[in-house]
């Protein structure tokens, strides 16, 4: 349970940091909160050369409202989010989100640009993210700043759009107005654990009738899954207890879930229909 | 003193962060020792290559089977048979490998890190073999003559050995004779045949410090000094001496605190071996402390039990005729230190509370490729109570009878205490010492309000929820003998030290036994000096296992107390011109009653006893007093455990409302530390009834090897447990009257729980086996 050896740098400036990842960009890792990659380091499944950790760089951390959108700046830990005074059905869905961030200790240290970096399948950040469409801003020395789409950016287990020489510097995410309504629900078997399946939602109903929707899925692929068969069976109908069934159902046959020790496929398609409804606020 | 809800004397020591831990023993120029382990289930060993290890700078040695190839196979310790000898293992893995982590090689650096970067050089070339995990399955070929004689070390020639270790029958009455007078009788006559399948998972002991051991030769002392393992280390004592050909007197095994024991922790192991076995050769300092992912592959294992029963009940009334019972046990790939120990518990105990005239069990220990097991917490009961009041709640359900009734009209009654059951357990006659098991239920059922429980179940079912409330009852045991002797000594300043060979996993052993003292010499208990847990110390210790040292050690230092309180008293009257008779102990001085003025402070008197002094008065030097305790037989408390459950009509979750205890330990010599023993017990039951499950892919590849996958149930998991402690039966073959309090917060927490989980899905017996998982509730109420 003890690494192999490895070099540390702890650079004050996003440059330095960048300009030690562009020297060697393949066996470089960039530690934020730690609270994976050391892990992975002490089972000797990651051994990287060096470590550049970025939490001695200033103004890196903390949220932003620009316009219509918030700016989440990469070194932003869970604890914060969790505590986040932002108004509205974002607010409530990014609070309840990171409260589901492992325990109390994890979500002092974690952040929220690690998290999408890292990309666990179980990630709540990485659902919020594609639930919402994100913009994730990335920087690189050679090439400088650059933006992706949620919908580009999860490639695998374990795998995203970044270049080996970037290093990921916000995400922002568009404010939703009250007649959103959005949240989360995940199944554990124990507080803090993973969730063996999470549903996020965001649904906007006018006049009674839904007129956008997306969902989310986790814990049924190797990336979130957003649920095409979920969102049209609810988009343009009438908001309904009913619908919400409906769509939870047309989820869980869309989905094609993964069979581990957790739970097999069959399990993890009745966690979407059990789970979905609670996600928007209905058992 | 005793009774008191006493404050714990270890903890300011330990909340100021003082104690010294297996880790926290740091030597000048110590090696760190890295254990190189098997990565497949099964394999046969062509090369292991330590030569590129040996090359990395800071590393001092490296060794596999061959250099250590004189060592024996590690011994039983207790239960031991000799058809089990064949299945000992090896300090290194020799020819062939059997699990998943087994010791292949080790090596010794300059640091941990160093350790493992040498490890990973360390090359195995083992061919794979497939692995053999069903022990439902019939026996394979498990050792070849070579192994088996080798392991069994008898000095002849062993045959091969199939993976069945040993079979053997438990039985009194006449099963064969009842069933077949019932069936002589009959059709559906006044009897019926009830049948349970039951099994409980793969789980064991996780203690928050895991194992560790630091050893070091010192030559000015001539002494080889072993730090850490708590649980008997007078054992381990003469263990590591015969391993290192030293005689016993040469070692010293001291215990440091100790983060938890549970069973696995602190018997020895392969590792223990190897560093008492480098300290000697190396000459230098080993330190060996074992990472998490260890832990959960290679110290014991346990429960892993398929039990299948038959019953032959009245159908009037659920009366067990008899009891046709068979069980196999999934041993893993080795059998260590607890030899026969859970089969032979499981047999003995399964009857349990019941009288159940005819009766007969067939136990069969039998080997798989996955991690050995030993002992966990109330081992062979936490199993044979699950799968026994499974079956009493399937005989209740059966007959349309009530799950309580049919108990009560089972129980052994009050006034058959002293009841014998012509059985063995732990090599002891089974005589049940006492006990009320039909007042207990009473006492349980009314305080906790049961009906109001049941009534509430009923309203809250009305309204959708799935909620079930249901019980369990067992009989455990304590307090095994054979001795333990205990030495009261009070210095000239007047300070009492009790010295004696008891063991601490942490239970709060030191504070029961100063309670016990305190209580004699009317002091109080937090001045006593309690020296404990150290080779050198006391001649004489067996050790913390089964729930045994409240009895035992409590018992020999209330004799040592009691002694010492005599010759005080002898001192004091000679001295007082007083007959023996006319005196008390009053406030850690003598006194004559009713004229307290006149009175000997304990100090006075050990000045007078200084050795002159003593010469003088005809008496051994010395206030200090031996006594000791010896028994033949074991104590049984017994309780009961209920549960009020819930389940997630969706998800399939099962919380835990409500957990509620009974217990009767016959005296509580300290009823916080008695609670505080059943509230841990209860969370390890519930890990194990919902959680906690080593679990493997098909070629043998364990797959719960890190806290991601191996669950343990947290606060968040476990509710406040509701206690009723008893002291309706105190043991009548104990001075205390006391019975141990270590493991009945464990017992019946599988057989309460599935018991609650039946009745919330309202369908019978379908909880058959533990742990019990989200999805398959989910299937059961889809």
């Amino acid at each position: 349970m003890k690494p192999s050896p490895f070099e540390y740098v702890a650079p004050t400036s996003m440059e330095e940091a960048l300009a030690v990842l562009a020297g060697d960009p393949d066996e470089t890792k960039v530690l934020a909160g730690g609270q994976s990659l050391v892990p992975m380091m002490n089972f000797r499944l990651a051994r990287p050369e060096r470590l550049v950790d970025i939490n001695r760089i200033p103004g890196i951390a903390g949220t932003d409202v620009v316009a219509d959108r918030l700016v989440i700046r990469t070194r932003t830990r869970h604890l914060a989010l969790q505590n986040t005074s932002l108004p509205g059905p974002l607010g409530h869905l990014l609070r309840h989100a990171a409260a589901k961030v492992g325990h109390l200790p994890i979500r002092t240290r974690g952040t929220f640009g690690g998290s999408l970096a890292h990309c666990d399948a179980a990630s709540e950040w990485c659902l919020v993210a594609s639930l919402l469409d994100a913009d994730i801003t990335a920087e690189s020395q050679a090439r400088g700043s650059r933006t992706i789409a949620a919908a580009d950016f999860f490639r695998s287990i374990f795998t995203t759009a970044l270049e080996p020489d970037e290093i990921l510097t916000s995400v922002s995410l568009p404010l939703l107005d009250d007649s959103w309504t959005a949240g989360i629900a995940e199944f554990a078997r124990r507080a803090g654990d993973f969730g063996i399946v999470t549903a996020t939602a965001a649904v906007q109903v006018v006049d009674g009738t839904v007129t956008e929707a997306r969902v989310s899925l986790g814990g049924v692929g190797e990336v979130p899954f957003r649920s095409v068969a979920a969102e049209s069976t609810m988009r343009g109908e009438a908001w309904t207890t009913d619908l919400i069934t409906a769509a939870a159902q047309a989820a869980a046959e869309e989905v094609d879930p993964p069979s581990d020790i957790h739970g097999d496929a069959a399990y993890r398609r009745d966690l979407v229909r059990a789970l979905l409804p609670r996600a928007l606020g209905r058992p | 003193m005793i009774g008191a809800r006493a404050l714990r004397i270890e903890d300011p020591v330990l909340l100021r962060g003082n104690g010294r831990f297996a880790a926290d023993t740091v030597r000048a120029g110590e090696l760190h020792m890295r254990v190189v382990r098997s990565p497949v289930a099964r394999g046969r060993i062509v090369t292991v290559d330590v030569s590129r290890a040996l090359l990395l700078d800071g590393v001092v040695a490296a060794w596999t089977h061959d250099d250590i190839a004189e060592l024996p196979a590690i011994g039983f310790r207790l239960t031991p048979r000799d058809d089990l000898l064949p299945y000992r293992q090896p300090v290194l893995a020799r020819n062939e490998v059997r699990y998943v982590g087994e010791p292949v090689a080790v090596v010794f650096a300059r640091s941990a890190y160093l350790a493992e970067d040498a490890a990973d050089l360390v090359e195995l070339d083992i061919e794979p073999l497939s692995a053999h995990l069903d022990s439902d399955a019939d026996p394979v070929p498990w050792v070849d003559a070579e192994q088996a004689t080798w392991a069994a070390g008898l000095g002849r020639d062993l045959p091969a050995q199939d993976s069945e270790a040993t079979e053997f029958t438990t039985e009194y009455g006449d099963v064969e004779r009842a069933f077949a007078k019932a069936v002589a009788a009959g059709g559906p006559g006044t009897h019926r045949i009830v049948e349970m399948d039951a099994r409980v998972g793969r789980h064991s002991g996780v203690p928050m410090e895991c194992r560790g051991l630091c050893a070091v030769y010192d030559e000015a002392e001539q002494l080889l000094v072993v730090d850490g393992a708590a649980k008997v280390p007078f054992w381990n004592r003469e263990a590591v001496a015969a391993m290192c050909g030293l005689p016993p007197h040469r070692v010293l095994v001291r215990e440091t605190h100790v983060g938890g024991g549970f069973g696995p922790r602190g018997e020895l192991y392969p590792e223990d071996v190897l560093v008492a076995v480098a300290a000697m050769r190396l000459r230098k300092p080993i330190k060996w402390i074992e990472d998490r992912q260890e832990h959960l592959t290679t110290t014991n294992h346990s429960r892993d039990q398929h039990h299948r029963m038959r019953a032959l009940v009245r159908v009037e009334d659920g009366w067990i005729e008899a009891l046709d019972a068979t069980f196999a046990l999934d041993q893993g790939a080795y059998v260590r230190t607890h030899g026969a120990t859970v089969a032979s518990l499981t047999a003995s105990m399964l009857p349990g509370p019941y009288v159940i005239p005819h009766f007969r069990v067939v136990a069969r220990v039998r080997l798989t490729n996955k991690t050995p097991a030993g002992t966990y917490r109330s081992p062979g009961r936490y199993e044979g109570t699950f799968a026994r009041e499974r079956l009493v709640d399937k005989i209740a359900d059966e007959l349309g009878l009530g799950r309580a009734e049919v108990r009560r009209t089972n129980f052994i009654r009050a006034d058959q205490m002293p009841y014998e059951r012509p059985i063995q357990a732990m090599g002891t006659h089974l005589v049940h010492d006492s006990g009320d098991y039909a007042l207990l239920l009473d006492k349980v059922s009314e305080t906790f309000d049961f009906a109001g429980i049941r009534a509430e179940v009923e309203r809250r079912r009305a309204g959708g929820e799935v909620v079930g409330f249901g019980f369990g009852f067992f009989v455990e045991k304590s307090g095994i003998g054979p001795v333990e002797g205990a030495r009261v000594t009070v210095d000239v300043a007047g300070q009492v030290t009790l010295t004696c060979g008891a063991s601490s996993v942490g239970q709060g052993v030191d504070t029961v036994l100063a309670q016990v003292v305190a209580e004699q010499l009317d002091i109080g208990h937090d001045s006593i000096r309690v020296v404990r847990g150290r080779t050198d110390q006391f001649e004489y210790g067996r050790g913390a296992f089964a729930t045994r040292l409240a009895v035992m050690a409590g018992s020999a230092a209330a004799n040592a107390a009691e002694n010492l309180a005599q010759k005080a008293k002898r001192v004091a009257a000679h001295q007082l011109k007083v007959s023996v008779e006319e005196l008390e102990l009053r406030g850690g001085s003598v006194v004559v009653v009713g004229r307290p003025e006149e009175a000997l402070a304990l100090g006075e008197i050990a000045g007078l006893l200084e050795p002159i002094g003593a010469g003088r008065l005809k008496e051994e030097p010395g206030l200090s007093t031996d006594g000791w305790f010896r028994t033949d037989h074991m104590t049984y408390p017994y309780g009961l455990h209920a549960a009020l459950v819930r389940v997630d009509r969706g998800t399939g979750q099962l919380h835990i409302e409500r957990f509620i205890v009974g217990y009767d330990v016959g005296r509580a010599l300290n009823p916080t530390l008695v609670e505080g023993q059943i509230a841990g017990g209860v969370a390890q039951g519930i890990g194990g009834a919902v959680y906690e499950e080593f679990r493997y892919a098909d070629d043998g590849t364990p797959t719960c090897t890190t806290f991601m996958d191996y669950l343990v149930p947290t606060l968040h998991e476990i509710p406040d447990v509701e206690m009723l402690v008893t002291e309706d039966a105190p043991s009548p073959i104990n001075p205390l009257g006391v019975k141990g309090a270590g493991e009945g917060g464990t017992t019946a927490v599988a057989a309460a729980i599935a018991s609650a989980v039946d009745d919330a899905l309202r369908i019978p017996d379908a909880i058959r086996s533990v742990p019990i998982r989200p999805a398959h509730l989910r299937r059961l109420l889809a």
